[in-house]
């Protein structure tokens, strides 16, 4: 099934893993040793200081999302993996971009950046910094109508994710440790 | 108990029940050494950290037991990549000691120092670097735990010489020894399903029970899961034929009338065929390695499939299973059997399955494993010598081989009839394996022979280890089949490049093996023709004070047979050209 505004090669694992030194060197190396493809990634702690979790967002056309999990498992450090459906889950993103911006264009940009709920975080002669959060596809829509400015640089985080709190389904998949 | 941290290690692997460290000292593990001089461990000095590891290899097949083997940083660490990788591969239990530069000194490029965490991270079922000398009791625990529990395998602890060394005082800790439960506690994501599910069981055992030409495809985790009795048991109640696959020879009796032998790129006949021609592949403790399906997708084709294994990452990455289990073997086997019966006692029957077994019969009349004997004055048939070395020695003698033709042809000629009887490296395919893992071996069985037999190529990777026998008195006996060449490459280069040989000729004569095993402190013995052979072999038998190796000139022209040429499907078998044009 197609979801409107979704890639389905693209699924989104949330990973539980302990917060020790290392372990984001284990999982990456897992995907480099099995040919998996990873399309973003974020880490941070979580409330839970003896966690922390691993936002992937996988390319499913290298290998299937099942073969993945699994052996994501298989690692000592990783506790639990949640597989979370676009459609159930609230996804972010924090994007920064440098564009150019001299006086004819500067309103044009600002403009444009309110519009999207954006701030502009540092002003230069001829270029703004601007920060920009939001769904994913949105941040691509800006970075799309901010090209023809001129972007000097842009930085994304790539993707955080939880579950929609829903009333009457879990929406958190959890992708179980046995077939 | 103040105590330092080399203390604590020597002490935690007694507590672990360690019997033996294989391993060779050096700068950074320096401090854990000294307390080995007061320790009832026994160490066994190796020559090359590679024989180190592939020794605690040997010990672990034969004993079930994980091995342990110790080496300094740098250098040492990497001569273990290989025995590491080779163990994962083999799931085989294991604990690797690595020392390490001070831990201030990791980073800055220090003497010996290499980042052994990240080169070992993808080859062990899991690292630790070890960063305060308080964690070594846990983390000694952890290691043994991992390492013999869910998929055993190889568990390495890199060990930084501060945290060991008496005189820097990172090195104190107070003693603890951490419960079990603890330990679980310790590895949150670390929880292995060994319980086989209900429903999944009673499904398998509706189908086998339906099943009209069903196959047990039994692999290396029956012997990892101590499930050969099992497995025996599960196969005489629903009166199943057993392929037993490289790694599992040993684990269903050769003798035993249910019994088909390998199957595989060098399978025989019957066994490869009657999984091709299966209605019903019964898949225990086995991955579906590339060298038993040959070509995936032309793979029993007709196979429904009951897929046990303790790795849920098994099931499904191959062939998809109608029935996954994930779970222990024994036990999965056992609830399996309680199944069956359970059906049989509610009235179900087996169908007639006459005309499968008649099927079966045909095939192993038809295409024996075969072999033509030498014409008198030319080179031995390693065949024979195989026959010969067999018949020659106890029934629970231990058979430890490399890597190529004399491999295949031993596990082809063998009869394996007891469990922890066969030691080899399948999964990685290490030349150079035989020597120190028979001498594993026989450091873990000591009442049993163990005879390695090894090719001329391999056993020049790892020779000098008989040194270390011959130091130690572990009389293990080597018979190298010896053709002059790199026998497999060979083979494949007269089958599949036309002939053209490149690089595998190694010489009959130089180096001298029989100067060179005397050399080492071995009896040498050279053998060239049928009629020496068995008084040679006995002579062998005889020796228990130190190790022998016999060279047993063999001809290079011969090839293993059968053979699924590499990519093809199991249906292209080439059979050996004496039974003319293979058939269905």
């Amino acid at each position: 099934m197609t979801v409107p505004g979704t890639d389905v090669r693209h699924h989104t694992l949330v990973v539980l893993v302990e917060n020790k030194a290392g372990v984001l060197a284990r999982v990456a190396s897992l995907f480099a040793r099995r040919g998996f493809n990873i399309f973003s990634l974020a880490v941070a702690p979580t409330e839970d200081e003896r966690f922390s979790r691993i936002t992937i967002v996988v390319d499913v056309a290298s290998a299937p999302l099942e073969q993945i999990t699994k052996q994501l498992y298989k690692l000592v450090n990783v506790v639990k993996i949640s597989e979370l459906d676009p459609r159930d889950s609230v996804e972010r993103e924090l994007m920064l971009v440098t564009v150019r911006a001299d006086v004819t264009a500067r309103s044009q940009v600002i403009e444009l950046v309110n519009l999207f709920e954006g701030r502009v975080v540092d002003v230069g002669h001829d270029e703004l910094t601007v920060s920009i959060d939001g769904e994913p596809d949105r941040l691509d829509d800006v970075e799309a109508l901010l090209r023809p400015f001129g972007i000097v640089e842009l930085q994304r985080t790539g993707r955080v994710a939880l579950p929609k709190l829903e009333h009457d389904a879990p929406s958190l998949r959890p992708v179980r440790r046995s077939a | 108990m103040k105590i330092d941290g080399g203390r604590a290690l020597i002490k935690a692997l007694e507590m672990e029940g360690v019997e033996t460290i294989f391993g060779l000292p050096g700068g950074a593990i320096l401090p854990v050494y000294d307390p080995i001089i007061d320790s009832p461990i026994r160490h066994i000095l190796v020559r090359h950290e590679q024989g180190a590891g592939h020794m605690a290899e040997g010990f672990a097949h034969v004993t079930g037991k994980p091995g342990v083997c110790m080496v300094t940083s740098g250098p040492a660490a990497t001569n273990v990549v290989t025995p590491l990788c080779d163990a994962y591969m083999d799931s085989v239990p294991m604990v690797c000691i690595t020392g390490q530069v001070p831990f201030s000194a990791i980073g800055t490029d220090a003497f010996q120092e290499c980042d052994t965490i990240g080169i070992t991270r993808s080859v062990t079922k899991h690292n630790e670097l070890i960063t305060e000398a308080q964690d070594i009791p846990l983390r000694v625990r952890q290691a043994f735990h991992l390492a013999t529990t869910g998929r055993p395998g190889p568990v390495l602890l890199d060990v930084p010489k501060d945290i060991v060394d008496p005189k820097n005082p990172r090195s104190q800790l107070e003693w603890y020894w951490p419960t079990d439960d603890e330990v679980i506690a310790s590895l949150p994501g670390y929880r292995p399903t060994t319980k086989g599910h209900p429903k999944m069981i009673r499904q398998a055992a509706e189908l086998i029970v339906r099943a009209e030409r069903p196959i047990i495809y039994a692999g290396g985790g029956i012997l990892k899961a101590r499930a050969a009795e099992a497995l025996r048991e599960l196969a005489e109640l629903c009166d199943i034929h057993v392929v037993t696959t490289l790694m599992a020879r040993g684990a269903f009796p050769d003798d035993h009338p249910l019994a088909l032998g390998m199957p595989g790129m060098h399978g025989n006949y019957t066994a490869v065929t009657s999984m091709q021609r299966s209605d019903l592949l019964i898949a225990l403790g086995t991955r579906f390695d590339d060298r038993v399906t040959g070509k995936v997708d032309a793979f029993a084709p007709e196979a429904k499939v009951i897929h046990v294994d303790i790795d849920p990452a098994e099931l499904g990455k191959v062939r998809q299973p109608d029935v996954p289990i994930v779970g222990d073997c024994r036990l999965v086997i056992e609830e399996l059997v309680a199944a069956v019966r359970d059906l049989l006692e509610g009235g179900a029957t087996f169908p007639d399955r006459s005309e499968w077994k008649q099927r079966i019969s045909g095939w192993q009349e038809r295409y024996p494993l075969t072999y033509e004997q030498s014409e008198p004055g030319d080179p031995l048939k390693p065949q024979f010598v195989l026959e010969r070395l067999r018949d020659n020695t106890p029934d629970d003698t231990i058979v430890v081989s490399g890597v190529g033709q004399h491999q295949m042809w031993t596990s082809q000629y063998w009869r394996f009839n007891h469990p922890y009887t066969w030691v080899n490296s399948g999964g990685l395919g290490t030349m150079g394996f035989a020597v120190p893992a028979a001498i594993g071996a026989k450091v873990g069985r000591p009442d049993r022979m163990v005879w390695a037999v090894d090719g001329d190529g391999c056993f020049q990777m790892t020779a000098q280890e008989l040194v270390t026998a011959a130091s130690e008195r572990i009389p293990i006996k080597v018979a190298i089949l010896n053709n002059a060449y790199l026998g497999m490459v060979r083979q494949w280069q007269e089958m599949f490049y036309d002939e053209r040989y490149s690089e595998v000729y190694l010489s009959p004569d130089l180096p001298d093996y029989k100067l060179w095993a005397e050399a080492m402190g071995c009896v040498g013995m050279r053998v060239e023709s049928p009629d020496e052979v068995d008084a040679a072999i006995q002579k062998a038998n005889e020796i228990d004070d130190r190790p022998v190796v016999i060279d047993f000139r063999t001809d290079s022209r011969e090839k293993v047979y059968p053979m699924v040429p590499a990519g093809m499907s199991n249906d292209d078998i080439v059979v050996d050209p004496a039974h003319g044009e293979g058939g269905r």
